[in-house]
């Protein structure tokens, strides 16, 4: 990307979700750590691909950045603005330009609201407030739902037709018009596509592109297709268990990845060619992800790991610089210039829960 | 070629048509499905969700729930019988023993209020005359042979203490705990991760391979199939619409919807295109389909006969077949041209 502005930065950030323990007494007895603190960089009009397997992650950070769940700690800087300390008019101020698409359609949209009301609500809520450039009427916004719906290729006529009329690929269409109506900057997508039919996932992806290039958003796009994320990917974070391992533009991460999780996770994808597939040396990785309820000082991936040194069991990898845009976590590669340090410092809450439990040991 | 076409056939497929009765109409989830299994041949059948896979497969075993479901018309030819015309006590000795069946979601799958233990021991003295104990160690080695660490202990856990991808271990060893020669693999890593699935795909891999098991394999992920398969079936609108082998299919897709199909993956082969290539629409409605191709409103080489009548299965090369009018004559065309005006007036 020619046009290097930094729109929106993480930095270490982590998400920790407790858990509970007790009916009426609630007692936290550990937490989840969903994200675990990681540090990246969205520039403009560019797509950032998330990949992993479920439960490490991806959905968590995006959610994080919409402040949807408000972080344990780190900060979120959209244009400057940290909006984890921002106050609330801040926020709705911001959040105008920060947008949703989620995963599945059928839950996304409200079954009891026709589709102009779906599309219309955000313009409705900004609206009423003034925050928009100025003062809508009601035919104007009604102008703008229309519009939006022939810019995702629904035809306009059914502006009055509810969510169960349409097919799984319109539903998402339809979710795409509501991220849109307010002229967001940056769209979160979290799996638009995964619900969807091969056919069905080219259109969407097919529009996506379009709006990208008509309106230049910038996406933050969630996916466990590798495919999918290579094709509509500039940049690739991949992430595991709260981590991110790598992170680089995608061509070079395609064609060489670094970090041994990643290369598992390529040669794990299945190629729609026999010819490749049969010849294909598959790493297949041994057991599960681990649960991420663990206070960890080592590698995150060092238990399925197949080239794992004595060096990552003792402390957590930094971000290796490898030059071309090209960062991972690995020990692999301690020989490059480190670009971030690793944080495995434990959050307020979870030192006074350690505090507490080494309290009770001394007095057993 | 094939290397199965010259094996025993195992099960045979003929003109499959399962009907649900709709408050809208009459749904032909499946309307004349064909196909062969050889012995130890993996079948692949693919298609967009509705197409008909998942019935197609229900109703080999019989178990589509009827009503509303049907089994109107064809023939399942396993080993000579006609699953068909057997008698529910007949079918049982089949179902679950002989032919065996993996789903998408192991935990629906799995009764969640029994140890893996109970569950298997029962399936195999239904079809086995062993003892409990006999049973308990067939289990073991069976959970041993899927790769479960600590079989012995892991046996009396509950569905729940295992993971996604265990599950569906225990659910391969359970399918295949009584000696079947086919199983039928409806979606079973769908619901799983990459590497998770590559797992799985590896484990069924390698025990077809050792036990002589053939697979129908049930997927809507064409790379998957690509890795598996033989033999290829593309389903759509409740019909196949091409078989062939996997190399040739591929290579060299006759069917518009699979030429489509195909190239509306994105590949991770570094060329990355501006656009996808994808086909316009949706899938039909299989509710009083008129009697025409289903694809043609979404093709893009539709021509006027397309539109009046079904076209014929067609042999195109060694083992390929396809569905469409594309394939067959001037002469062919016209005739049924002809024969669909004069149905219509």
């Amino acid at each position: 990307m020619e046009n290097k502005e930094i729109i929106l930065s993480v930095r270490n950030l982590k998400q920790h979700f407790p858990i509970d323990e007790g009916g009426i007494l609630k007692k936290t007895v550990g937490f989840i750590r969903a994200v675990d603190g990681i540090s990246f960089d969205v520039y403009k009009g560019e797509t950032v691909g998330i990949v992993g397997e479920s439960g490490c992650g991806k959905s968590t950070t995006v959610r994080s950045i919409a402040q949807l769940y408000k972080p344990t700690t780190g900060e979120i800087l959209f244009h400057g603005v940290d909006l984890c300390k921002a106050d609330k008019d801040t926020l709705l101020k911001e959040r105008r330009n920060i947008q949703m698409i989620f995963q599945d359609p059928y839950a996304s949209l409200d079954p009891r609201m026709t589709v102009r009301n779906i599309i219309m609500e955000p313009l409705r809520t900004y609206n009423r407030r003034g925050l928009l450039e100025k003062k809508y009427t009601e035919d104007e916004l009604e102008e703008r739902v229309k519009d939006l719906m022939e810019k995702v290729g629904i035809n306009k006529a059914f502006v009055n037709r509810y969510p169960h009329e349409f097919s799984g690929g319109q539903r998402q269409r339809i979710g795409i018009a509501r991220a849109l109506a307010l002229n967001p900057e940056i769209i979160l997508a979290d799996e638009p596509v995964s619900a969807l039919d091969v056919s069905i996932q080219a259109q969407i992806l097919n529009l996506i592109s379009d709006i990208q290039k008509d309106m230049g958003v910038t996406f933050i796009f969630i996916a466990h297709d590798l495919g999918v994320i290579q094709h509509i990917s500039h940049r690739v974070i991949v992430m595991y268990l709260g981590k991110i391992m790598e992170i680089s533009s995608s061509d070079e991460l395609y064609s060489n990845p670094l970090h041994p999780y990643t290369e598992a996770l390529l040669s794990a994808a299945p190629i729609p060619d026999p010819k490749i597939e049969r010849n294909r040396k598959r790493i297949v990785l041994e057991g599960d992800v681990p649960s991420p309820d663990k206070e960890r000082h080592c590698c995150y991936f060092y238990d399925r790991c197949s080239k794992r040194m004595d060096k990552c069991a003792s402390c957590v990898p930094p971000m290796f610089d490898c030059g071309n845009d090209h960062k991972v976590a690995c020990f692999l590669y301690d020989d490059r210039p480190v670009a971030e340090e690793a944080d495995d410092t434990l959050t307020e809450e979870e030192q006074k829960l350690k505090a507490k439990e080494a309290r009770k040991h001394k007095k057993d | 070629m094939n290397k199965f076409n010259n094996a025993n056939v195992l099960l045979e497929v003929k003109d499959l048509r399962t009907y649900f009765k709709t408050d809208n109409g009459i749904l032909k989830a499946v309307d004349g499905v064909s196909f062969t299994v050889h012995e130890g041949e993996t079948v692949g059948l693919v298609g967009e969700s509705g197409c008909g896979k998942s019935v197609t497969n229900l109703s080999i075993m019989r178990l589509v729930p009827s009503p509303p479901g049907k089994i109107v018309g064809g023939e399942v030819i396993y080993k000579g019988t006609d699953i068909m015309t057997l008698s529910e006590k007949e079918l049982r000795n089949i179902r679950g023993n002989k032919i065996s069946m993996i789903f998408q979601d192991p935990m629906t799958s799995l009764n969640p209020y029994l140890r893996i233990s109970t569950q298997m021991i029962e399936t195999i003295r239904l079809h086995q005359d062993v003892t409990k104990q006999e049973a308990r160690a067939k289990a073991i080695r069976m959970l041993q042979l899927v790769g479960i660490p600590s079989a012995e202990s892991r046996i009396d856990c509950y569905p729940h203490q295992f993971s996604g991808g265990m599950r569906q271990r225990v659910m391969i060893a359970m399918a295949l705990s009584c000696n079947a020669d086919l199983l039928i693999a409806d979606e079973p890593t769908t619901a799983l991760d990459v590497t998770i699935q590559a797992q799985i795909l590896e484990l069924i891999k390698k025990i077809s391979q050792e036990m002589g098991t053939a697979v129908i394999l049930i997927t809507h992920d064409l790379g998957v199939v690509a890795g598996m398969c033989d033999k290829v079936c593309v389903m759509y609108a409740g019909r196949v619409v091409e078989s062939a082998n996997t190399d040739d299919l591929y290579e060299n897709p006759m069917h518009p919807y699979t030429k489509g199909l195909i190239a509306s993956v994105p590949k991770m082969d570094g060329s990355r295109e501006e656009r996808l290539f994808s086909i316009e629409g949706q899938p039909p409605n299989v509710i009083d389909l008129p009697p025409c191709c289903p694809f043609h409103p979404r093709c893009n080489r539709t021509c006027e006969v397309c539109t009046h009548a079904y076209p014929p299965v067609k042999k195109t090369g060694d083992d390929h077949y396809v569905a469409c009018w594309l394939h067959c004559s001037e002469e062919e065309r016209e005739e049924a041209l002809k024969a669909a005006r004069k149905g219509e007036n």
